[in-house]
């Protein structure tokens, strides 16, 4: 497994060095440095050089670096890695150079309680956050606390602990989905997807089993041994009865996945705060928030021009908020002169676009952008390579894939009565118009 | 007013010096006394070392019995700071570090369980002898622990002991002892226990671990109650169980699959992993399709984590596809670019829709891939380019689709993509002669944005082919001619053989050209591969022109699209039991890139399905292959008439033949009875053989044990 965690900023300074085993030397940092961060023309996230291989993500503004010896497990060594960035900014908000300079002896404690001989351990914010805290450990802890703390760190609730008391039980369940658009330039949709997540916060006191239904059916690869003519037939009519298909789902920790596998049903006990119930995605029947009509036509070469028409595709009470287009330009663009119907445009040569802000867009309106963009003449008339046209927004009580919360049951011993809370969101992920 | 000023700067420099960092540091360290009752003047003082000890080398380590003699006192936050540094300093200073280990030995009897399993794990990481020594004693207790949070760090400490010292550990009773908690009521420390054996097993040849469907059964019951990566350690470990009988394996494998729903992509992959790994030994078709559905929607669900999980999904997709090309029939659009996805994502994603591509999706595919060839970055547009041209290859219904969006992109007249699109033309001639040869004038458009060896070589392979079609064909070769001497290699050689190529199809256009080029080839050159060639048309063209148009416009040997992407059959099945491993992002064997790690192979039993194995599937294949070349000699050699009738294809029979052919070849020669043509023409003889049964030479060295080979 791992021999060692290093932390780099931007500069190549070795921020943190953590050694599990002993072939990891020091002298590993400068080979980082150097065949990575001082490298420009890197294009990979793993390295490997000799029989050691550095596998890196970069957050904010810090490399996270594991070090390998052998044929390690990259899923584990890459989770791990996220998992770290998770935990920082658990602790400190935000995991930056400036974090991590402000809490070397915190990072350290951490590496080595989760990390054991390059083993990942138990990495739950809440129980590690009972025995590793940022204001010290507070007081010398009882006999009993320690062990309380140990059976969490082992046992099979890992991700709760037993004592949590609320005088009002809430849980609060947000659905949101990331929809992906991909539509070529003359108006067909190349690809449409939706990656949903559903966010829980629960504020529950004892240890509450809570059984969650939507209005999915979850095909999973069962009819897929049906004749597609078929098949397609029988998603239609499922979409017609208000349910929708999910492509594929996974799960927190805490969920009973051998429950789900027999009886569908998604039942667990939840970690205290806020935590990521399950993701899922779904192909069938996307509905669209925005309908894009882009037409960008290239006049000689000295001009283009842009006529750009956003229709929103939702129903009229509802409203998108921080709609924002962007139109990209030539990289030779001097001047850039814009009409809108509604909202803002501005052009920003760093990034090469348009910028156009609609900061409330309502549901069945249709608005309108016309520029044109004057260009200077180049010595080197290559090609434009016209990156797609991108939009970001998000649209609150709609779901793309049409997924709804059926109900949220709490069972306690205690039988106390809670309140649950749903909300839906739809974002743009990747929403781009070629 | 004078003296302060020149006091304080000096202080400054030396405050500013490593000797003054760590003087300060020892003060405060030493400052407070009795009436800091909390020590937090110590605290912080430490606070700085451990911050210290990797942003300014080693000046920290001057510390170390000041930091020894922090060690005893009662702080549990003083005390995780102490043993920081001594983990990370002990190396440099054995000697310092002995004195702590008296404290350390103390922390290990402690009460509370934290501080035990704490004082364990910082004990085991020190590589001094002393101290490994001394760990045996108190791991033994500790491993026996009431408390499960120090059995389990009890149960990674076999391991690192391991690491420090196999014969002290292989001399002790300590990996039974590990391989006793794997009954352990706590899922936590079996998981961790496996994967302290695993480790161990992992560097050590002489140790066996093997896993019997009693407790593979147990330790997959115990699954849901591990956190997950106790999961990731379980199902690493089940590689290790060989299954002996089919329903086992296949229980097994439905046991485990609610694992691909988790949202920790190591399980995931593992858990993929292990369910490829168990089908070798289910037999039930039945079965294998259903897991096969089920491995598919976690394998896209894993594209929309990480980038670098992404990568790592895809390659592993790039590996199922080939041994398991029902798991990833899914929408090809899953694997269609992004605009910001990384470079690497991109280029992964590349390969996989290549493979992907079918008649039926090809439309979609190119539409893409023409876009592709639009972006930035210079290598990603080469390979989409070169795409498109395989695609042609691959898939032959299509391949005026495919010729049509190349000669768009040509049209771009964007250098890089002109020459890739010439390089893949060249092979679309190859495989469809005499089919698109309107295209030629499109690609002479172009002849000057040529500037890479690769590309001219393809160009200038066209301009010799279809010389008698390409109404200027000699003007065009003589302007390449111009640079003969100052090119590569490679397109000396193509320019020779075009050369030649013009002579024999428009002798009267050709005629001032080889005899040029000849004198080149054979005086100007010190490169023997353009010599041979050279004198080898010479004596071809002076001595027979009518066999040397046979021999040199000659029919191809066919070519196709997807030998190279493919792996060979061993190495895939090796892959196959490393998914998720770093190897699977090179797809080369273990050993070729990690030359000590423990290679893994798929281990015999009754209920291993052999006949499904890639490797057993090619050997079928190359022995059929074998048997059909086989007859097609045989009758070859019977309509060639000469001598030989024996009719049994026997290896030394052809080449005798061909020495009495080609014997008959140089005595026709007007170089007479030069010994160099008769060697030649011996060679040759041997050359043909060969590659008309490259398989038999392979298979069944004495001719006629093949064949009773063949018959079994």
């Amino acid at each position: 497994m791992l021999s060692g965690i290093l932390i780099f900023n931007q500069k190549g300074e070795n921020l943190i060095f953590r050694a599990f085993r002993n072939d990891c030397r020091p002298r590993l940092a400068d080979v980082f440095r150097i065949q990575v961060i001082s490298n420009s023309q890197v294009r990979s996230p793993i390295l490997t050089l000799g029989s050691t291989t550095f596998s890196h993500v970069k957050h904010e503004n810090i490399y996270l670096v594991a070090i390998t010896k052998s044929n390690a497990n990259a899923a584990l060594v890459f989770e791990f890695l996220y998992r770290f960035v998770g935990l920082g900014k658990a602790y400190f908000g935000k995991f930056d150079e400036e974090a991590v300079k402000n809490n070397f002896v915190l990072v350290y404690e951490l590496l080595d309680e989760i990390l054991d001989f390059g083993y990942p351990q138990n990495t739950e914010t809440d129980t590690l956050k009972m025995y590793i805290t940022t204001e010290g450990v507070k007081s010398e802890r009882a006999m009993e606390d320690s062990s309380k703390i140990t059976m969490q760190a082992t046992g099979a609730l890992s991700w709760r602990r037993a004592d949590i008391k609320y005088r009002k039980n809430e849980a609060f369940v947000d659905v949101i989905e990331d929809v992906n658009l991909l539509m070529s330039a003359a108006g067909t949709v190349l690809r449409a997807d939706v990656n949903g997540q559903i966010v829980m916060r629960a504020y529950l006191s004892g240890t509450p089993e809570c059984k969650f239904g939507l209005n999915d059916r979850l095909t999973l690869g069962e009819d897929n041994l049906q004749p597609s003519g078929n098949r397609a037939g029988a998603k239609a009519t499922r979409a017609a009865a208000g349910s929708v298909t999910l492509e594929d789902c996974q799960f927190h920790q805490c969920v009973k996945l051998g429950k789900f596998d027999t009886d569908r049903i998604i039942s667990f006990i939840p970690p205290d705060g806020e935590f990521e119930l399950m993701r899922y995605r779904a192909t069938e029947n996307v509905n669209l928030p925005f309908k894009v009509h882009a037409i960008v036509n290239e006049i000689g070469k000295t001009k283009v021009e842009y006529s750009i028409a956003v229709r929103a595709n939702y129903g009229s009470k509802l409203f998108a908020t921080n709609v924002v287009v962007r139109i990209p330009t030539p990289l030779n663009t001097a001047r850039i002169t814009e009409r809108t119907s509604q909202g803002k445009a501005k052009y920003e040569p760093e990034h090469n676009n348009i910028v156009w802000k609609i900061p409330r867009f309502t549901g069945q309106s249709e608005y309108v952008l016309s520029a044109e963009a004057s260009l200077t003449s180049m010595t080197n008339q290559k090609a434009w390579s016209r990156p797609p046209l991108n939009l970001s927004f998000s649209l609150l009580m709609f779901t793309s894939s049409g997924l709804l919360v059926r109900y949220l049951k709490v069972f306690e011993k205690s039988n106390y009565s809670s309140v649950k809370w749903v909300r839906y969101m739809t974002r743009a992920g990747n929403y781009e118009i070629r | 007013m004078f003296l302060p000023y020149a006091f304080d700067s000096a202080r400054l420099q030396y405050l500013r010096s490593p000797q003054g960092k760590v003087a300060e540091l020892r003060l405060e360290l030493n400052s407070g006394g009795k009436k800091d009752k909390n020590f937090s003047a110590k605290k912080t003082a430490l606070k700085k070392i451990v911050a210290n000890m990797t942003m300014s080398n080693n000046d920290m380590v001057a510390l170390f019995p000041d930091v020894v003699a922090c060690m005893h006192l009662p702080s549990l936050e003083i005390k995780k700071m102490c043993f920081l540094y001594l983990v990370n300093y002990a190396r440099i200073k054995p000697d310092i570090a002995l004195k702590a280990l008296p404290i350390i030995r103390g922390d290990v009897q402690d009460n509370n369980p934290l501080v035990r399993a704490l004082a364990l794990r910082t004990m085991s990481y020190i590589h001094v002898r002393e101290y490994v020594e001394g760990t045996i004693g108190p791991l033994k207790e500790l491993l026996r622990d009431a408390d499960p949070y120090v059995r389990k760090t009890a149960a990674f400490c076999v391991a690192k002991l391991y690491d420090h010292d196999r014969h002290l550990v292989e001399s002790s009773d300590l990996i039974d002892r590990l391989n006793g908690m794997l009954r352990d009521e706590n899922p936590t420390v079996v998981s961790s226990a496996l994967a302290g054996l695993m480790d161990i097993w992992e560097r050590s040849e002489n140790i066996k671990l093997t896993i019997d469907y009693a407790s593979a059964s147990k330790i997959v019951s115990i699954l849901p109650d591990c956190s997950e990566w106790g999961q990731t350690y379980i199902l690493e470990a089940m590689m290790n169980y060989v299954p002996h009988d089919t329903q086992e394996a296949a229980l097994l494998a439905e046991r485990i699959s609610p694992r691909l729903s988790h949202s920790n992509s190591a399980v995931v992959l593992t858990c993929i992993r292990v369910i490829l790994y168990l089908m070798n030994y289910i037999s039930d078709q039945k079965v294998i399709t259903s897991l096969c559905n089920k491995l598919s929607p976690p394998l896209v669900t894993l594209l929309s984590k990480g980038a670098e999980i992404q990568y790592l999904a895809l390659r592993n997709a790039l590996l199922i596809l080939q041994r398991r090309p029902e798991v990833l029939r899914n929408d090809i659009r899953v694997f269609f670019c992004k605009y910001n996805d990384p470079i690497y994502v991109k280029v992964t994603k590349l390969e996989l829709i290549f493979m992907l591509a079918t008649e039926r999706n090809i439309k979609e595919v190119l539409t893409e891939l023409a876009e592709y060839a639009t972006e930035i970055d210079v290598d990603f547009v080469r390979k989409s380019v070169r795409a498109i041209g395989k695609l042609a290859i691959k898939i032959p219904p299509a391949s005026q689709l495919c010729i049509s969006t190349l000669l768009s992109l040509v049209s771009t007249k964007v250098s890089y993509i002109v020459q890739e699109a010439t390089v893949v033309i060249r092979n679309i001639f190859r495989k469809y002669p005499n089919q698109y040869e309107s295209i030629i004038s499109t690609l002479c458009e172009n002849l000057d944005s040529l500037d890479e060896p690769e590309a001219k070589a393809a160009m200038i392979w066209v301009i010799g082919q279809y010389a008698d079609r390409i109404e200027d064909s000699d003007v065009l070769l003589d302007d390449f001619l111009d640079s003969f001497l100052e090119e590569t290699h490679e397109v000396q050689l193509a320019l020779l053989t075009a050369t030649v190529k013009l002579f024999i199809q428009r002798p009267t256009r050709g005629s001032s050209l080889v005899p040029k080029v000849l004198k080149w080839a054979t005086e100007e050159t010190d490169n023997p591969d353009l010599r041979d060639r050279g004198y080898m048309y010479w004596r071809l063209l002076s001595s027979a022109p009518e066999e040397a148009k046979k021999v040199v416009m000659g029919e191809k040997p066919p070519i196709t699209a997807e030998e190279s992407e493919k792996l060979d059959p061993g190495t895939l099945e090796e892959m196959c039991l490393n998914v998720g491993t770093l190897a699977t992002v090179y797809l080369k064997p273990v050993n070729q890139v990690f030359r000590s790690a423990r290679p893994r192979r798929l281990q015999d039993s009754p209920a291993l399905q052999r006949n499904e194995l890639p490797t057993v599937k090619a050997a079928q294949q190359a022995r059929e292959r074998a048997a059909a070349e086989r007859t097609k000699l045989d009758t070859a050699t019977h309509t060639n008439g000469h001598g030989g009738t024996n009719g049994n294809g026997n290896l030394a029979q052809a080449v005798s033949d061909a020495d009495v052919y080609f014997a008959g070849v140089g005595r026709q020669s007007t170089w007479g009875a030069s010994p160099i043509v008769t060697e030649q023409g011996a060679m040759g003889g041997g050359w043909v053989v060969n590659q008309n049964a490259p398989q038999q030479v392979v298979m069944s060295p004495g001719g006629e044990g093949g064949n009773q080979d063949l018959l079994l």
